[in-house]
């Protein structure tokens, strides 16, 4: 067998129709695409692959049922590590993961196990029974608080081994950072709906409208009946760069413009309520995944030019290459080793941008090399919309409203990193709530390690009382 | 879905409704405030708590129709449902440190002022109470608010109740004339925060007031609802509602009110029988 090293490419909308529509980018594999890239995979003894990526997923047993044409059996050896397939498949960056470990990646491109997890996931979406079914109810309630990445599968995990679980949202629709932050044309609301509506089906009730912190605290949910508490809250307050000029009109966090545009659909306006500033010429401050939807959101939005703000190089930029890929060739202009100093105003409106150049000095304790300031290189650029994507810092109401739970330095909950227990009896945490902002696969990783630990709990207790009252009945 | 129980119309465009919120309720504190969306394709909006009773379930709101969301809750009715109400959200006001208070209430303002006065007037803290509005049928509660008050004081713009002219006019008269508050809360329009707040500055009375800013998911999420408080910036949702009144730019926060201005302006337009309802 002659071993191919470049991936099967996947068709994408034309870059010059794109920028114009919320539509999805990457359109997936047809069925001949996804047997070409399944056939790449070497089936190593010792796959590197698996890991590579947070929830294990068995990679090569995976595709090797796939190039048997076995797609049912593909999907559920996914589905037994990872509750998401159809979604990881597109944001997760398996570039940094499974992709980066592939043995093909050493001579070529490794195979693109992201695709094919989209492919399968893809093909099982409309499935409304579930692959997995349930255990039968043990009678046991935990709450899972958020419906993000994190929360969902712990979720999922925790139906599956038998509990009674209700998920906890703040908002008026689950699904968190899925539905709020990541921009449709990178994943489709409808997916993660139908994705959520699986887990229906395995029991997990949501409730929305409910702000843990605030509606009810922590400790209201251990004394209403429930046996453990995952707290998968999420990204907190947005940062802001502390500069003149922010609290302007026309300056967004990337958390509201998102929220505004993909939870409120504010693109639709005036079909849809809630409004959103069309800038014309936009700047977009920071190099992450969460800038480069911004700005791409901003172009979709029908701005003339779109500006990515980063005060270090490409090297450095945090955003998936894809996405940056993506976003070059929608037009998006990349202002690097640029700081901003100052937001200009002109009767309360933004009206542009001051900043210095920057040049790269030593590495800082990040191990990037550390953006240093040019003396003299101030310059200023019109701007009618600036969003501030550099960041949040840990939500304080959960914290704030349960005094025994520990929190790092940063503010996010102190856990420990095996099972996600926190400082507090029977309550644990993951995903960005702990982390502060990091990938969707990291938390679904946390979501799963929790579930288990809490299981083991749970069982464990179990087992004490099923003695003590065997004892008790001799 | 969240049920009205009650609603009805204390003025003109000024409605008050009592909504079956059993899990907001059992946690609500004076000052605190939910966000509602009325239908599907509908808008989030914070409105402040009214009033609230843990043991029946129930929260009130009162608001005036301002803007499109404003206007189809209007039009719901007894039996009707809310699709989203969630809350309590912000800072409880403090309220258990004062032994003589000043409240001002101006408009709707007075919705979230009453749950206050109400509080401190059981924890008994003697409270005086200056209510304004444009004219008459816009003085709110005022039944309610003289039954836990020790005086009750009206301005109206156009002299149809009360003194002719501003709360400001009262407040400066009450204390010229010798009156002594060791705290004044007011609530109301900005320009009318504004402007209590820079009579007390100068009468040395610190004072709290009430800020309502445009905001998305209320939670500290979105920092749509930042405000400037002593030169730093703070959210509304989280850090507040409420804040020193000496402290606020209030023409930073009249300026971030007007942001969707034109917005507005223009959904009303294609909103008409006639255009489509599109704009684009």
């Amino acid at each position: 067998m002659s071993v191919t090293y470049a991936k099967t490419p996947m068709r994408v909308q034309d870059p010059a129709v794109r920028r114009n529509n919320f539509d999805e980018v990457a359109l997936g594999y047809t069925l001949d695409e996804a047997m070409a890239e399944a056939g790449r995979c070497l089936q190593c003894k010792k796959p590197m692959c698996v890991a590579g990526c947070p929830v294990n997923v068995q990679i090569p047993a995976f595709i090797k049922a796939l190039t048997k044409g076995e797609f049912e059996s593909a999907y559920n050896i996914i589905n037994e590590t990872n509750n998401l397939p159809s979604i990881c498949g597109r944001v997760c960056p398996q570039e940094e993961q499974c992709e980066k470990q592939c043995i093909l990646s050493k001579k070529g491109e490794g195979i693109a196990i992201g695709r094919l997890e989209r492919f399968v996931g893809d093909g099982f979406l409309d499935n409304e029974e579930p692959a997995n079914r349930a255990l039968p109810s043990n009678g046991q309630k935990v709450a899972v608080v958020g419906s993000g990445p994190a929360g969902l599968t712990a979720a999922a995990d925790l139906a599956k081994f038998g509990y009674e679980v209700t998920v906890f949202e703040a908002f008026h629709e689950p699904g968190g950072v899925l539905i709020y932050g990541i921009p449709e044309f990178r994943l489709p609301k409808a997916l993660v709906k139908k994705e959520i509506s699986k887990l229906k089906a395995l029991g997990v009730r949501f409730l929305t409208n409910v702000i843990i912190g605030k509606t009810l605290t922590v400790d209201d949910l251990l004394e209403d009946g429930y046996s453990a508490v995952f707290i998968g809250s999420g990204a907190g307050l947005p940062r802001f760069l502390d500069i003149p000029g922010e609290n302007l009109n026309g300056v967004y966090s990337a958390n509201e413009y998102l929220t505004r545009i993909n939870l409120m659909k504010a693109y639709d306006f005036p079909h849809s309520h809630t409004p959103v500033k069309h800038g014309r010429k936009v700047a977009v401050i920071g190099g992450g995944n969460v800038a480069m939807d911004a700005a791409r959101c901003a172009l979709r939005l029908g701005a003339e030019e779109v500006h990515i703000i980063y005060r270090r190089s490409m090297e450095e930029m945090p955003a998936r290459a894809e996405e940056v890929k993506h976003a070059r060739e929608e037009g998006i202009i990349f202002d690097i080793l640029t700081n901003p100093i100052e937001i200009l105003g002109q009767d309360g409106w933004v009206k542009g941008l001051r900043c210095v150049k920057m040049e790269l000095g030593e590495p800082d304790e990040s191990g990037r090399r550390k953006p240093v300031e040019i003396k003299g290189s101030e310059f200023g650029t019109d701007f009618d919309m600036v969003i501030i994507a550099i960041g949040t810092s840990p939500n304080p109401l959960i914290t704030a409203s349960t005094p025994d739970l520990k929190t790092t330095r940063f503010g996010g909950i102190m856990v420990d990193e095996a099972t996600g227990a926190t400082s507090k009896e029977g309550v644990y945490a993951g995903g960005d709530a702990v982390t502060g902002a990091a990938t969707v696969i990291q938390a679904m990783g946390a979501g799963k390690r929790a579930a288990l630990a809490i299981h083991r709990k749970l069982s464990e207790k179990a087992c004490i009382n099923f003695a003590v009252n065997l004892n008790a009945a001799k | 879905m969240y049920k009205i129980i009650e609603k009805r119309t204390l003025a003109p465009g000024v409605h008050f409704m009592r909504v079956d919120a059993p899990l907001v309720a059992r946690s609500a504190m004076p000052g605190q405030f939910i966000i509602l969306r009325v239908l599907e394709e509908g808008e989030r909006i914070p409105l402040t708590i009214a009033d609230y009773d843990r043991t029946e379930g129930w929260v009130t709101i009162i608001f005036q129709e301002v803007g499109h969301t404003t206007g189809l809750l209007a039009e719901l009715g007894i039996g009707d449902h809310i699709l989203d109400f969630a809350g309590p959200l912000g800072r409880a006001s403090e309220l258990d440190r004062y032994s003589r208070v000043l409240c001002i209430g101006g408009g709707v303002g007075t919705a979230p002022l009453y749950p206050q006065i109400k509080h401190m007037h059981e924890a008994g803290t003697e409270v005086d109470v200056i209510l304004g509005a444009r004219s008459r049928d816009y003085i709110l509660l005022a039944d309610e608010i003289r039954r836990c008050c020790s005086r009750l004081y009206i301005a109206t713009d156009d002299g149809s109740l009360g003194h002719k002219g501003f709360v400001t006019d009262l407040l400066k008269e009450l204390v010229s004339g010798g009156e002594r508050y060791d705290h004044v809360i007011a609530i109301g329009p900005l320009v009318m925060m504004k402007a209590v707040s820079a009579l007390t500055r100068e009468f040395m009375i610190p004072t709290t007031v009430s800020m309502n800013p445009i905001m998305v998911d209320g939670t500290g999420m979105c920092g749509g609802c930042r405000v400037t408080v002593g030169g730093k910036t703070r959210y509304a949702c989280v850090d507040g509602p409420d804040f020193d009144g000496h402290l606020v730019d209030f023409d930073e926060a009249m300026r971030r009110q007007q942001m969707y201005r034109q917005e507005e302006k223009e959904s009303h337009i294609c909103r008409l029988p006639g255009m489509g309802g599109q704009v684009r």
